[in-house]
């Protein structure tokens, strides 16, 4: 991103002093400042420097709106990833004043477009009937997996990429973002989107220091490392992730975005749930 | 319902909605889990002294049949001797428990049959499709009673019962307990048309409620008679009506049990559900005619050693 | 009373060698190292079998790497047809197979033959006819093959587990080195035998034998490409830790503490014969086991009687007994892991019942039991006891049952037994595990998948599913 595209919109806008905003997480549908009082400076900006506990409490607020998310319909989801669309279509030049280019704003829009698509389509996709020999019925269904911990890879499309995918299939979220005024100006779009609360939690921070704490964090059932780019960190957050059987999503280094994604990042956030009944009159 | 001489069991359902409501209210049988059950029973392997044992029970519980519109007092004739004596050439070969034919061929079993201790059961209520008034179905009994039957096989209405008129099905079981007098009552469910195991559930409390003494599979005239899985259910039913009632019944599965093999898995059956107290010609038999053979072609194979031929066996 | 003369199954089928080596590349080597195996119900060595070394591991992982250049370029058509071929000399030799399988395991005849043996045979030939269909599965117009598994199985279904791991693994075109547990090497080693005798190519199925070491340094190898690994919970853990940071492809099926959840409205006999089946099967060496009954108090007693006569007709004893429902403990370690925990149970408070049953004096046995008065506080409730002890505990509503079913670090299967429609369906959707059997428990067929949720354990085996695990 440029260096403070605000400071010079400021310049060129002297007939009034500009009305900033102030960066806050974006936790169980609010936007708090960290518990710990910390900020850190981003491109002129102070951001939100989140600590372990505020993970704490966005994984207690994904947990808390997971079965609610989980159990709606999945055209209602399919019809609240729209929503996001709609909504970051209106505020696209929002985001292009953050610098984020404009085509890559174009290609997040319509990711979440693909996603809500697929809101209803996935179980047809990853789940099936099994012809088991003998007098049963039998299927196999797809289950979102709960709550997942994300380390968000470094662009909006890189953020939306691993937050649609994980969400489109009942999942809620804790992201770790590297990019915090275009994530949590998203945390802004998902807020008026009719996503409910705590379905999307955006931190902004270190990598480093908060994904640890969710790697390890009892409660959550899977860990996507696609913006892990130290090695060792990745297997460090690997290795804590197996204390409790955590799903793990590599890390995904050099990873083209632009490209179709596939049904893969939702389906890694799966669980598969096969269901017996005999069959008899 | 009617009023009965039979001693009544306390806190049974006294209305016809009670009787549907107690009758709908029984624990469900799931086809796939009873199937799999008596499948599984029926793997048990029985070999050498077992195997004798069980031959030898068997044979004591065949009640041997013949039910044909040809049937002559030579044929049954016949047969009685044939229960009396199973085997002519071994002595220790036990009589079977009863001779069963139609109320016309009574007499003549009755003649043979006296004072041996092998009991003669009649079928009667219009047997086998049991459609017919009510006074024929009770002058029926009364007249193979009067013949000599100690045993009375009677039919149910399957129409009235799967209409979902039970207290009509009830009433009719009463009046033929009565007009039986002292013979023993075996209800014949003729569970082929009841179509699940869950009617046939039903019907078993419902048989045994009225008073049956025993309740028996099939008439042997329908394409499905007794199974294992059916005989089963009706077992299960025995068993906790007396855990209710504190009065045993008997079971009596009838029809297309042919081999040594099958009868044997009844027995198994009967050992590891109800248990011993059923192991007994007093409450259970095998409605069956071929059977016999089998079983006297089994039991002679174990004693000399070498398998049986037919032409060694009386046919009758 | 009727009781049953022995019916043992004849053990002469089986033709066991004094010793045996490894199966690498195609060969068996010569026994350097080795370790005994006993039969559980009597303790008699069956045979020695080597300990595979270090090194001896570099060497099947290295013939598996070899292999797979040859073996991922085979037609899809043409793998599938070595699978067919091992299919059926399984089919061919299954009697002989079960009789090996119970002497090694201590698993009753009849379910070694009617259970394990089946489900072996069909599950090599489900996947022989996925190997030239792969691009239709659903993962992609070209799933490649991952290249060396490197696959570690458990003692309780050898056999089974075998067949689990290298069937779906051969059809993708990947190699394996497996390593069967150490107290049941056997089988793994008769389907050595079975490769060579369908004359599948030299290092496409590599056994080696050995404990605990042998298993870790395969899973840490750097030339395997691929984990697959069914056991405890604990061992999943560690392994998720080596693995980590390696690319390595991991599943893992591990541990399960199931609800077997009995409403008031359920077919009760077959119920508790879903219960027996669920806990006793296997002498309850098994993973899926229904080892917390959860019954709906306002049955509780009728079930609870039911469960116990029914519990009075196990017969326990011979292995090879064609009657014999429950076998023997697989190990001495295993048989103090459950008494330990059973003593823990009785010392908690828990009422512990068992049916009268004369128990052989040789070897290792543990009668069928359960516990009542059982809370969620309880450690049998929580942790997995992997033998015939049954925990049972109560509840008022639905929701309630479904709230102590999920009630635990594990999620790999549940039960539910309801004459309702509409109930199961609701309560199937809310159980956070992997299988749920409705109305019935224990069944396994090759064409449905299995796996858990939580910390029982991540992929499938099985089934379309089940292919995933072994495809890039």
């Amino acid at each position: 991103m440029p260096k403070s595209p605000k400071a010079a919109a400021a310049v060129a806008e002297r007939s009034r002093l500009a009305v900033r905003k102030t960066y806050k997480l974006y936790v169980g549908g609010k936007f708090p400042r960290s518990e710990s009082g910390r900020t850190y400076l981003v491109d002129g900006d102070n951001v939100a420097l989140a600590s372990r506990k505020d993970a704490r409490d966005a994984v207690l607020a994904a947990r808390a709106a997971q079965p609610k998310w989980a159990g709606a319909t999945a055209y209602n989801r399919g019809q609240v990833l729209y929503r996001i669309a709609e909504m970051l279509e209106a505020r696209r030049s929002e985001f292009v004043a953050l610098g984020v280019g404009a085509a890559e704003v174009d290609a997040a829009i319509d990711r979440w477009v693909w996603y809500a698509g697929w809101s209803d389509k996935i179980a047809q996709v990853a789940g099936n009937a099994n012809p088991v020999a003998g007098p049963y019925f039998n299927i196999s269904s797809p289950e979102p997996t709960g709550v997942v911990g994300v380390v968000a890879p470094g662009s909006l499309l890189g953020l939306v990429s691993v937050i649609a995918p994980a969400i489109v299939t009942g999942n809620t979220v804790v992201v770790v973002a590297s990019t915090p005024q275009a994530a949590i100006t998203l945390g802004e779009v998902l807020a008026t989107s009719d996503v409910p609360g705590g379905v999307v939690n955006i931190l902004t921070g270190k990598a480093a220091e908060i994904a640890p704490w969710l790697a390890s964090h009892d409660d959550v059932n899977a860990i996507d490392l696609s913006g892990v780019g130290d090695a060792e960190l990745a297997t460090e957050l690997e290795r804590a992730a197996a204390g409790t059987l955590k799903r793990v999503v590599r890390p995904a280094p050099g990873a083209d975005y632009t490209t179709d994604p596939g049904t893969g990042p939702m389906i890694e956030l799966l669980e598969i749930k096969t269901v017996w009944h005999p069959k008899g009159f | 319902m009617t009023a009965t001489a039979t001693p009544r069991l306390s806190g049974l359902p006294d209305s016809p909605a009670d009787l549907r409501t107690f009758l709908h209210g029984l624990p469900g049988v799931d086809k796939v889990g009873i199937e799999a059950r008596a499948a599984a029973l029926g793997t048990r392997s029985i070999k050498t002294t077992s195997k004798a044992q069980a031959i030898d029970l068997a044979i004591r519980m065949v009640d041997l049949t013949t039910l044909e519109g040809a049937d002559t007092p030579g044929k049954v004739r016949a047969l009685s001797a044939k229960a009396l004596r199973p085997d002519p050439a071994d002595p220790t070969c036990p009589s079977v428990a009863a001779v069963c034919v139609y109320p016309a061929m009574v007499p003549t079993a009755a003649a043979v049959l006296a004072g041996s201790g092998v009991h003669l059961a009649s079928v009667a209520t219009a047997f086998p499709s049991g459609q017919a008034p009510l006074d024929v179905k009770l002058a029926d009994t009364r007249d193979a009673v009067a013949g000599g039957a100690d045993e009375i096989d009677m039919v149910i209405s399957r129409g009235a019962f799967l209409a979902g008129d039970y207290g009509h099905v009830f009433d009719e079981i009463v009046a033929v307990k009565e007009a039986a007098g002292p013979a023993h009552l075996k209800v014949i469910l003729e569970t082929g048309e009841l179509g699940t195991y869950d009617n046939v559930r039903r019907a078993s409390w419902l048989a045994m409620l009225a008073g049956a003494d025993f309740i028996k599979t099939s008439t042997g005239k329908v394409s499905v008679n007794a199974t294992l899985p059916i005989t089963l259910v009706m077992l299960e039913a025995v068993r906790d009506f007396r855990e209710r009632y504190g009065r045993q019944i008997g079971v009596k599965p009838a029809g297309g049990i042919r081999t040594t093999k099958d009868a044997i898995k009844y027995l198994v059956m009967i050992n590891e559900t109800v248990g011993d107290d059923w192991l007994s010609p007093d409450w259970f038999r095998f409605g069956a005619s071929s059977l016999l053979n089998d079983l006297l072609m089994q039991r002679t194979k174990l004693t000399t050693g070498h398998y049986a031929g037919p032409d060694y066996f009386t046919l009758d | 009373m009727f009781e049953y003369a022995p019916a043992p199954e004849s053990r002469s089928i089986v033709d066991l060698a004094p010793s045996y080596g490894l199966f690498i590349d195609g060969e068996f080597g010569e026994a350097k190292d080795t370790f005994k195996t006993i039969n559980p119900a009597d303790e008699e060595v069956l045979a020695e079998v080597a300990l595979a070394a270090p090194e001896d591991v570099d060497r099947a992982v290295a013939a598996a790497k070899r292999a797979f250049k040859s073996w991922s370029a085979l037609p899809g058509s043409e793998r599938a047809k070595y699978l067919f071929r091992i299919a059926r000399i399984i089919q061919e030799r299954s009697r002989e197979l079960a009789v090996l399988e119970s002497l090694d395991n201590g698993k009753p005849i009849k379910e070694s033959r009617d259970t394990d043996l089946p489900l072996v045979a069909a599950h090599f030939f489900y996947y022989a006819g996925w190997a030239d269909k792969l691009k239709y599965a659903g993962f992609g117009p070209d799933p490649r093959p991952l290249g060396v598994a490197g696959q570690v199985i458990p003692w309780n279904f050898p056999l089974l587990m075998l067949a689990w791991k290298i069937a779906p693994a051969l059809a993708t075109g990947n190699t394996v080195v497996l390593k069967p547990a150490e107290t049941t090497p056997l089988s793994a080693l008769f389907f050595a035998d079975i490769c060579r005798q369908a004359e599948l190519p030299p290092g496409v199925v590599n056994i080696v034998t050995g404990a605990g070491d042998t298993g870790r340094y395969l899973v840490e190898h750097p030339d395997v490409n691929k984990v697959a690994f069914t056991g405890s919970t604990e061992v999943g853990r560690q392994i998720a830790r080596s693995v980590a940071g390696t690319g390595k492809r991991l599943s893992l099926e591990l541990g399960g503490k199931a609800a077997n959840i009995v409403f008031d409205d359920a077919p009760i006999d077959q119920a508790v014969e879903g219960i027996v089946n669920g806990i006793f099967f296997n002498q309850g060496h098994v993973c899926c086991a229904g080892s917390r009954l959860l019954v709906q108090e306002s049955v509780a007693d009728e079930v609870l009687s039911s469960l116990k006569r029914r519990m009075g007709t196990l017969r326990v004893g011979d292995p090879l007994d064609k009657n014999t429902d429950i076998g023997a403990i697989n190990s001495a370690a295993q048989l103090a892991r459950i008494t330990e925990l059973s003593e823990i149970g009785a010392a908690e408070g828990a009422e512990r019942w068992s049916p009268p049953c004369d128990l052989p004096d040789r070897g290792f046995w543990f009668a069928p039991t359960i516990f009542t008065g059982v809370t969620q506080a309880h450690r049998i409730a929580r942790e997995e006891i992997f033998g015939p002890v049954l925990s049972v505990l109560t509840f008022r509503t639905p929701a309630e049952a479904v709230e102590k079913a999920n009630n635990t670090p594990y999620g790999l299967s549940a039960g539910i037994w309801s004459d309702k429609g509409s109930r199961i369906l609701a309560v199937a959707d809310k159980l956070r595990a992997g299988v749920v059997w409705a109305n019935t428990f224990n069944k396994f067929d090759p064409t449905s998948p299995f796996g858990g949720y939580k910390e029982s354990g991540y992929g499938r085996e099985g089934g379309r599913h089940g292919l995933e695990a072994y495809l890039a």
